[in-house]
């Protein structure tokens, strides 16, 4: 047979891995046939929704719902009361600690959910939720974490014995009532001997403060009880659709394969979409309860002030070095508050996350963390906003850390890093912390990146500025922010990765049909990172089929394998490398029939793009399309008909991506105003996948950093009111302040994923972050500016400039 | 407590009668009662624009506007836009450039663009962005989005000038 096609053009045919192939998810999305979960509608389908606590501590101390019920329309309101007779009033929450659904005799933080009003539609729940009659008896309330440890107010009664002493918790021994963990890692005494007797030593204090991943879309769902059949289906805003089906099971005592859980189109979800909610809990129990399907969507309000908060984290560290700046030591405590309970979203064994990352890319001997979990009168959660759990905190505090070292040695901070980095040759390096860093070339990336913005030629226009600005001659300061970020990613092995006993592998599986086109199902579900085309081009690729002959399915557990969901950059890391080994087996036994058809012996054919080749002799050969059609219509010895693989992957380790970032900025003193000149991302996440999509990850990891570094938080007073529930008061940057951004790339594959990728969803965000707070701290520091907290809003920019005497 | 009222609007060029309170916000008459579900809900304060449709040829957020107000109105959702057969330039500018993820702003996003490029066909980078301001999209950091609409604006212009 001759082939008129060049391998070029073969290649260019399957789009596969390396090639910016647009997505096939746009057409549904560009013409408003996308099918979110609050498009789903069925007939008779009510509606639920939350009577919330205006309280942030408070006892319950009666709830009148027989004015509600009389409201047309209104079919049931559930309480506590109701829930306790089938043990769900509490669910066990994914940090091992548990959680109410309804408030069990008191509520906790303000928004706590304390019945649920099911209606027939929104207008009439509203109007039921309006006549339920809670009688309160407010209570002392703790927002302070260091407060709380201190406190004779015990917050949790479920977490003392008879006599109020602190009965011990999911991850040891607790040493306060309102405690709910110490953990640490590293070695203590030695670290403090090191710092101790060090000659140079850098000591800050930080608070990352407590924000929120705020996706576009709510959290969500539509519980369908078919009690004919005894089948649950579930419809939800879940990154992790497997193991809510299992969580359902283990709560409700329903067995798991009469649970259908389906995650449809989803609106972003940034970690709020990764933990179990009350609404799930309600809206099941109330299908139940009716017979009939039941929805429940969160309005704005409800998410910002009760659904999955992120860092909330206050840190202190110490950094030793010598005289001449290489890194000794780190010391960090971090005492972290989880609200009234702890619904974090972390692997079993790491309570804070692998925040044992916060030595950061430098090669440090010596290192010692320790975290205190802390109950205050807060919303719940403690979620990787994203990134992989608690890296966003930790590579904040080693780049602020940097920073401050760098002051204490008069040092340049570019220069710093570039002596204290692990060098390409000690990969794979083990860290100080325990954690096997899998590859790297930070030094080469460093210099690019230094090169690519002018460094030098950019402190040179700082100095002057600030010659200029002692002069008189201008008003504003140029800050240059540097960040040097290494993720963990990918969780994880499941020999130290699980989440409620769950291994954290994941999964593929893929069906070849006759005609030479395929679907593949993955245990993973995208929330907007377009997994339905780089998943088939990483099978394009593997297989030989073009990626536009492959369907991705994802989020329904009836049908894709099991697999423990998308978050945490997991999903190229681990259902990646199962979508490659399962093309791999695909190709084994195409392998086998192709020898058949050639009248060889298996090892005398070569795979070749799309194709076996007998080998030296090119011009004999099988396409994959020939082979699948001969999967299905041929009888061939000793193998079995059809073309299809499953692959469950367990990574042996964890990847690590890592970024070099700056950012240069001018800062109005007068204003608090910055004005963003130029934001320059190299990131290195291994084999590319589809440039087109790594860089539109990175324009949204970095405006999501942008957010929280100079703006967004979820605040506080000190009755517990939260005073950032709607988007007036919680900042989502416009079109109007994101700068354009400069992306660039070096690739150091990961040396134990079978395609090298390493993931790159959340490297923009983790890395970001330090590089805008570090380029506002940086305008300040010729005036003497160590540290001041994020974010660095207008008001406390100017706070900033009045404290150093910068007003006159 | 009925206290529905008589309305008429039409939407995406047909007419639609119904009864409804008229507390009933637009957006609601829209998704749950029209099933036009293109339109999505974001934030129900205006901020997001999720919601945005045009009506009577102006950018309207529908989550805060009540049915009442829209009676007798002309209502352009991205349906009534472009569909599968006769695609906007917008529609497929944003898949050309990456200009969405998620996809949940993208119907809101595309419908202002429409409007946007109706008030100014050939805008620059920071027209751009100031008249895309009242919509917000987690995803992309809109530098994609400003691409997006820089290559309809121009495909629509060349396409304009060679019908002259």
């Amino acid at each position: 047979m001759k082939d008129e096609v060049t391998r070029e053009e073969r290649v260019d045919n399957l789009k596969g891995m390396g090639c910016s192939r647009k997505r096939v998810e746009d057409a549904r999305f560009t013409q408003g046939k996308g099918n979110y979960v609050d498009d789903v509608k069925l007939d008779g389908m009510l509606f639920g929704d939350f009577v919330r606590s205006p309280y942030a501590h408070a006892r319950i101390k009666n709830i009148d719902t027989a004015a509600a019920l009389e409201v047309p329309g209104v079919l049931a309101v559930l309480t506590a009361a109701d829930l306790e007779p089938l043990g769900l009033h509490w669910m066990p929450t994914l940090a091992g600690d548990k959680q109410m659904v309804l408030a069990d005799g008191k509520v906790l933080f303000q928004g706590q959910e304390v019945a649920f009003v099911v209606a027939e539609d929104r207008y009439a729940a509203a109007d039921g939720i309006e006549l339920v009659e809670v009688e309160y008896e407010e209570l002392e309330v703790i927002v302070d974490p260091f407060k709380s440890l201190e406190s004779d107010v015990v917050l949790r009664e479920d977490t003392v014995d008879e006599n109020g002493k602190a009965t011990d918790g999911a991850h040891g021994p607790r040493k306060h009532p309102n405690h709910i963990f110490t953990w640490n890692a590293g070695d203590k005494e030695p670290t403090e001997e090191v710092i101790a007797n060090a000659e140079i030593v850098a000591e800050e204090s930080m608070y990352y403060h407590r924000t929120h991943p705020c996706p576009l879309e709510t959290c969500g769902c539509v519980a369908s009880m078919d009690k004919v059949n005894g089948k649950l289906t579930l419809w939800g805003t879940f990154q992790a659709p497997h193991a809510i089906r299992t969580i359902v099971s283990l709560i409700s005592g329903l067995e798991e394969h009469n649970i259908r859980v389906i995650s449809p189109d989803i609106g972003g979800g940034f970690g709020n979409k990764v933990g179990a909610y009350p609404g799930y809990v309600c809206s099941v129990v109330a299908s139940i309860v009716t017979g009939k399907p039941v929805k429940w969507i969160e309005d704005r309000m409800d998410n910002l002030m009760t659904t999955a908060f992120a860092r909330d984290y206050w840190m202190k560290g110490k950094i030793s070095a010598t005289p001449e700046g290489k890194i000794t030591g780190l010391h960090c405590h971090v005492t972290a508050d989880h609200g009234g309970f702890d619904a974090c979203a972390d692997p079993t064994k790491f309570p804070a996350g692998f925040m044992n990352i916060c030595t950061g890319s430098y090669d440090i001997p010596t290192a010692y963390l320790e975290v205190d979990g802390v109950y205050t009168n807060k919303a719940p959660g403690g979620v990787s906003y994203r990134c992989s759990f608690r890296v966003t905190e930790a590579v904040y505090f080693i780049e602020r850390m940097i920073e401050v070292l760098a002051i204490k040695l008069d040092m340049d901070a570019a220069e710093l890093r570039r002596i204290n980095f692990i060098k390409k040759e000690q990969f794979p390096y083990t860290a100080a912390l325990g954690w096997e860093y899998d590859s790297g070339d930070y030094h080469t990336a460093w210099d690019k990146a230094l090169k690519a913005v002018d460094y030098d030629g950019l402190r040179a226009e700082q100095a002057q500025r600030v010659e200029d600005f002692k002069a008189g001659k201008t008003r504003k300061l140029m800050g240059i922010g540097l960040s040097f970020f290494t993720e963990i990613v990918g969780a994880g092995p499941v020999k130290n990765c699980d989440i409620l006993g769950l291994g954290m592998f994941d999964s593929c599986e893929i069906r070849i049909h006759p005609t030479g086109s395929a679907i593949a199902r993955l245990g993973t579900i995208s929330q907007g990172q377009g997994h339905a085309t780089t998943f088939a081009q990483i099978l394009a690729s593997e297989i030989g089929l073009p990626a536009d002959s492959i369907t991705i399915e994802e989020g329904d557990t009836d049908t894709a394998p099991y697999g423990l969901g998308t978050y945490g950059s997991r999903s190229t890391p681990v259902a990646g490398a199962a979508t490659a080994m399962a093309g791999r087996k695909i190709r084994a036994k195409a392998q086998m029939i192709a020898a058949y058809l050639l009248e060889v012996h298996d090892d005398d054919v070569e795979f070749d793009v799309d194709r076996f080749v007998v080998k030296g002799a090119p011009e004999k050969f099988k396409t994959m399309k020939e082979i699948a059609f001969a999967a299905y219509n041929q009888a061939i010895p000793g193998i079995e008909p059809g073309l299809e693989a499953v692959s469950y992957y367990d990574p042996p380790n964890m990847t690590y991506p890592f970024g070099a970032y700056v950012c240069v900025m001018d800062v109005d003193v007068d204003t608090g105003v910055v004005d963003i000149r130029r934001f320059y991302a190299l990131d290195d996440c291994g084999t590319r996948i589809n440039p087109m999509i790594i860089e539109g990850q990175v324009h949204g990891g970095l405006t999501e950093a942008l957010a929280v570094a100079l703006g967004q938080e979820i605040a506080y007073d000190d009755m517990g009111n939260c005073k950032t529930g709607t988007l007036m008061d919680f900042f989502l940057p416009t079109a109007w302040e994101v700068p354009n951004y400069e992306t660039d790339f070096t690739v150091t594959p990961s040396p134990h994923h079978p395609i090298g990728a390493k993931g790159v969803g959340e490297s923009p965000h983790v890395g970001g972050v330090p590089c805008f707070s570090n380029a506002v701290q940086d305008a300040f520091r010729p005036f003497g500016n160590t540290h001041t907290n994020m974010p660095h809003d207008h008001w406390r920019i100017w706070k900033t400039a009045n404290d150093l005497g910068l007003h006159g | 407590m009925s206290n529905k009222q008589h309305y008429k609007i039409t939407v995406n060029g047909k007419q639609e009668e119904f009864l409804a309170e008229p507390r009933e916000l637009l957006i609601y008459t829209l998704r749950e009662r029209l099933n036009i579900t293109g339109p999505h809900i974001g934030c129900e304060t205006s901020h997001c624009g999720a919601c945005t449709v045009t009506i009577d040829g102006k950018s309207v957020k529908a989550c805060t506007m009540f049915v009442a107000q829209a009676d007798g109105k002309d209502v352009t959702t991205i349906e009534g836009i472009g569909g599968p057969d006769d695609l906007h330039p917008l529609q497929n500018a944003f898949k050309e450039h990456h200009g969405l993820q998620c996809g949940y702003c993208t119907p809101g996003m595309i419908t202002r663009a429409t409007k946007l490029l109706e008030e100014n066909p050939n805008p620059t980078e920071e027209e751009i962005r100031f008249g895309m301001a009242g919509n917000i999209c987690r995803c992309t950091g809109y530098q994609n989005i400003v691409k997006s609409i820089q290559a309809a604006a121009a495909e629509m212009s060349a396409a304009k000038e060679a019908a002259e």
